[in-house]
């Protein structure tokens, strides 16, 4: 189909573009920009006036729970929900039933989720069998299969000499481990250590669980070269160490949740089990350098680390909740939340949940490397339409996810937002639309 | 960011459930012990009953046994006139599997008025009473390591009935309390009541640095700890604790932290010792002391009853 997108504010982040010009797409590539696109002949026009056009997002962990978890979400509804946020990628995890370990199961689940054609999904592998930390997957299948990196997801290789060999592997093959920094029993609490935790008589999670653990990988990355990226980091040490080692020159990049960027563990209130979340929420200045580092590059890309859990399992005393919270239609208003506290402009908010998770995935996504989570003439016409103005409730209501449960929807009322999806394409074709 | 209001307290700022001495304001303590103060007398008439709760049904609902504290719970329900259920939860729903909301909306069904909760989980009292029907009232008897509200009211009535003033204390909280939601309830009732010197006595294996996050001062030298203090309580040390990471031998605690008369010595002459029960002699404290002249451990129990029929008279008085 011919579209034209009119009289929107077209922001590339990559470009620096930020100005109202017309978009024509054909097929599923953009073919002109501004000026250009002046005299096409479009079956579909947008009217865009009011509206930021820009990339489709691009969001690194995104857990869908199919195999095997489909009372809490379904890859039906889960990527209704990525298309309602206006991501256009994402990277889905490994942990579920069975484990992402086979190559079969990873072009199932590649198959049925081009089948739905409502965002595309990159799946990491296991970097161990069914996450046991004791024999390595078939990394090279799995690449073939489709997947974009390797990850133990939250559950840490406890054997340095298997996660050094792991390293070593994949580093072989030139494919990148995601890995979440966490010692496995300092890592056992469910709760921040602080005040919070003391006070409520919760099991702590210490800064030295992150901290030991980046240790550990910082140092195999120098005995092997692997490319790392770093998952979810919730602290100010940890921030402090993932800046020595890029200045060192390691190959490591990093991402943050949404949750961790914005909330603490005071916002765990009276045993809020909405706040039970992996990595646990951490105090002030924690949270304050998150920020910092996001802003200044240190942290490559902001994630929405998207878990929809059931009813019943959140409905729990506080440890004994599942982790885990709803986020991807969270993950465009929290970034600009984000920007527009630290007085960021839209471009820069922006890049953080497109183009620089690109640079992070690299190589592996192909051709799509060069435009995805860009508007480039030529490039896959992945876009988001949205209303920067617009503000609206986080309340179960408002949620495509099958996960109702979000930190951000506290109270009957839900948290006041701004920045709404309108309209999201993949691959030139409209995933989502919500009506003005 | 946002926190809604206190979940005990009703928009008057009565409390209609006790979940946690944290929060509460001084006023709704004091009345509380003065409460508590009445119902002694009771208990010392032939007739040990009042018929404050009379047509009322308490639900004692314990996911993790406890006979000492159930039974006194039981007690108080019964010297208020109410009926008494007990649900040893801990042998019979949840091990078929039956979620604890849906235990709770079942024995709601059955038009409980108040639930008496003790659970290994901390907040577990909380969630059960976010979602109980507005009428019903919820007791924590405790939940994980968070609280146990009671205990902290009746060790507070304790330290009032014998020192009177709580503004020139000072007071040494004694063993394993990161574990210990009666050293939580202790604290923030000492806190809330005006003593000016909490102590946390203990190995830094029990007693971590970050406690003194809770406005107490962190001890790790029993000395120390216990010098010239007027109330020392001492805690009970759990079995599994007694061998492995957290302490080597129960026998090298006793030699670092076990109350014994020669340390007791260190404190103020008049100094009274508190221990929430259950004694373990020859652990954390040595029987001269749990049976001397400054032991009120059994006074503690007399008083339990007491602050317990206070606690759920009142709760029972207010509306959500």
């Amino acid at each position: 189909m011919r579209i034209a997108i009119r009289n929107g504010r077209v922001i590339d982040p990559a470009s620096g573009r930020d100005e109202p010009a017309d978009l024509a797409i054909a097929g599923d590539r953009i073919v002109a920009i501004g000026e250009k696109a002046a005299g096409f002949e479009a079956e579909r026009t947008i009217e865009a006036t009011g509206l930021v056009v820009a990339p489709g997002l691009v969001d690194l962990a995104a857990r869908l729970r199919e195999p095997g978890q489909e009372h809490e979400g379904m890859l039906e509804s889960e990527l209704a929900a990525a298309a309602a946020g206006g991501v256009t990628s994402l990277v889905c995890l490994p942990d579920t039933d069975p484990v992402l370990d086979e190559p079969g199961l990873v072009e199932m689940l590649k198959f049925r989720a081009r089948k739905l054609s409502r965002c595309r999904v990159f799946p990491l592998g296991a970097l161990t069998r069914r996450l046991e930390g004791q024999a390595l997957t078939e990394m090279l299948e799995l690449t073939e299969a489709g997947c974009v990196g390797f990850s133990q997801v939250d559950v840490p290789v406890t054997d340095t000499l298997v996660l050094q060999r792991a390293l070593q592997y994949a580093s072989t093959h030139g494919y990148a481990v995601w890995l979440r920094p966490q010692d496995a029993w300092l890592g056992k609490g469910v709760a921040a250590s602080g005040a919070v935790a003391t006070r409520l008589g919760l099991s702590g999670v210490p800064v030295a669980a992150e901290t030991i653990a980046l240790h550990t990988l910082f140092e195999l990355v120098r005995a092997t070269g692997a490319r790392l990226h770093l998952c979810r980091l919730s602290s100010a040490a940890g921030v402090a160490l993932l800046r020595q080692a890029k200045a060192e020159g390691l190959p490591v990049t990093a991402d943050v949740s949404i949750n961790s960027l914005h909330l603490t563990d005071v916002d765990i209130g009276y045993f809020n089990a909405d706040m039970r979340l992996t990595p646990p929420l951490r105090q002030g200045a924690d949270r304050a350098a998150l920020q910092a580092a996001l802003a200044d590059g240190t942290i490559d890309a902001l994630v929405s680390d998207h878990n929809p859990v059931a009813e019943d399992q959140k409905n729990l005393p506080f440890g004994e909740a599942e982790p885990g919270a709803t986020g991807l239609e969270l993950l465009l208003p929290l970034a600009l939340r984000w920007g527009a506290d630290r007085g960021l402009s839209l471009g820069r908010s922006l890049a953080r949940v497109t183009c620089e998770p690109v640079r992070v995935l690299g190589d592996v996504l192909g051709s799509l490397a060069s435009s995805a989570g860009r508007l480039v003439e030529g490039g896959v016409a992945d876009i988001c339409l949205f209303d920067p103005q617009a503000e609206w409730r986080v309340t179960p209501e408002a949620l495509s996810s099958q996960g109702k449960h979000t930190p951000f929807a506290f109270g009957s009322t839900g948290m006041g937002l701004r920045g709404r999806v309108r309209t999201t394409l993949v691959a030139g074709t409209i995933a989502f639309d919500r009506r003005p | 960011m946002l926190n809604r209001r206190n979940p005990q307290l009703n928009q008057h700022g009565e409390l209609i459930h006790l979940l946690s001495i944290e929060g509460l304001p001084r006023a709704v303590l004091t009345q509380i012990l003065d409460t508590a103060g009445t119902f002694l007398s009771v208990n010392e008439r032939e007739v040990k009953k009042v018929p404050l709760l009379r047509g009322k049904s308490v639900f004692n609902l314990f996911f993790e046994n406890s006979t000492r504290t159930r039974t006194t719970f039981e007690i108080a329900a019964k010297r208020l006139s109410a009926d008494v259920l007990n649900l040893d939860i801990a042998r019979s729903s949840t091990a078929k599997g039956e979620s604890l909301l849906d235990t709770i909306s079942n024995l709601s069904a059955m038009h409980a008025d108040m639930f008496v909760v003790r659970h290994g989980e901390s907040g577990a009292p909380h969630l059960i009473a976010q979602h109980c029907a507005p009428h019903v009232h919820v007791v924590n008897a405790g939940d994980g390591r968070h609280a146990h509200p009671t205990q902290g009211l009746l060790d507070m009535y304790t330290i009032r009935h014998y020192k009177r003033d709580f503004s020139q204390l000072s007071v040494a909280v004694v063993g394993d309390i990161v574990h210990s939601r009666v050293a939580r309830s202790d604290i923030h009732g000492l806190t809330i009541l005006g003593v000016p010197d909490i102590r946390a006595v203990g190995p830094k294996t029990l007693v971590p640095g970050d406690l003194a996050q809770m406005g107490v001062r962190v001890c790790h030298d029993m000395a120390e700890g216990i010098r010239d203090a007027d109330v020392i309580i001492m805690l009970r040390l759990q079995n599994e604790r007694m061998s492995g990471a957290m302490l080597p031998s129960a026998g090298e605690f006793f030699k670092s932290y076990g109350l014994t008369p020669e340390k007791l010595a260190l404190a103020k002459p008049d100094a009274i010792v508190m221990h929430p029960g259950p004694i373990n002699r020859g652990v954390e404290i040595d029987s001269a002391v749990a049976d001397g002249r400054q032991s009120v451990i059994l006074p503690q129990v007399t008083f339990g009853i007491a602050v317990r029929m206070a606690v759920m008279s009142t709760i029972a008085g207010n509306q959500a």
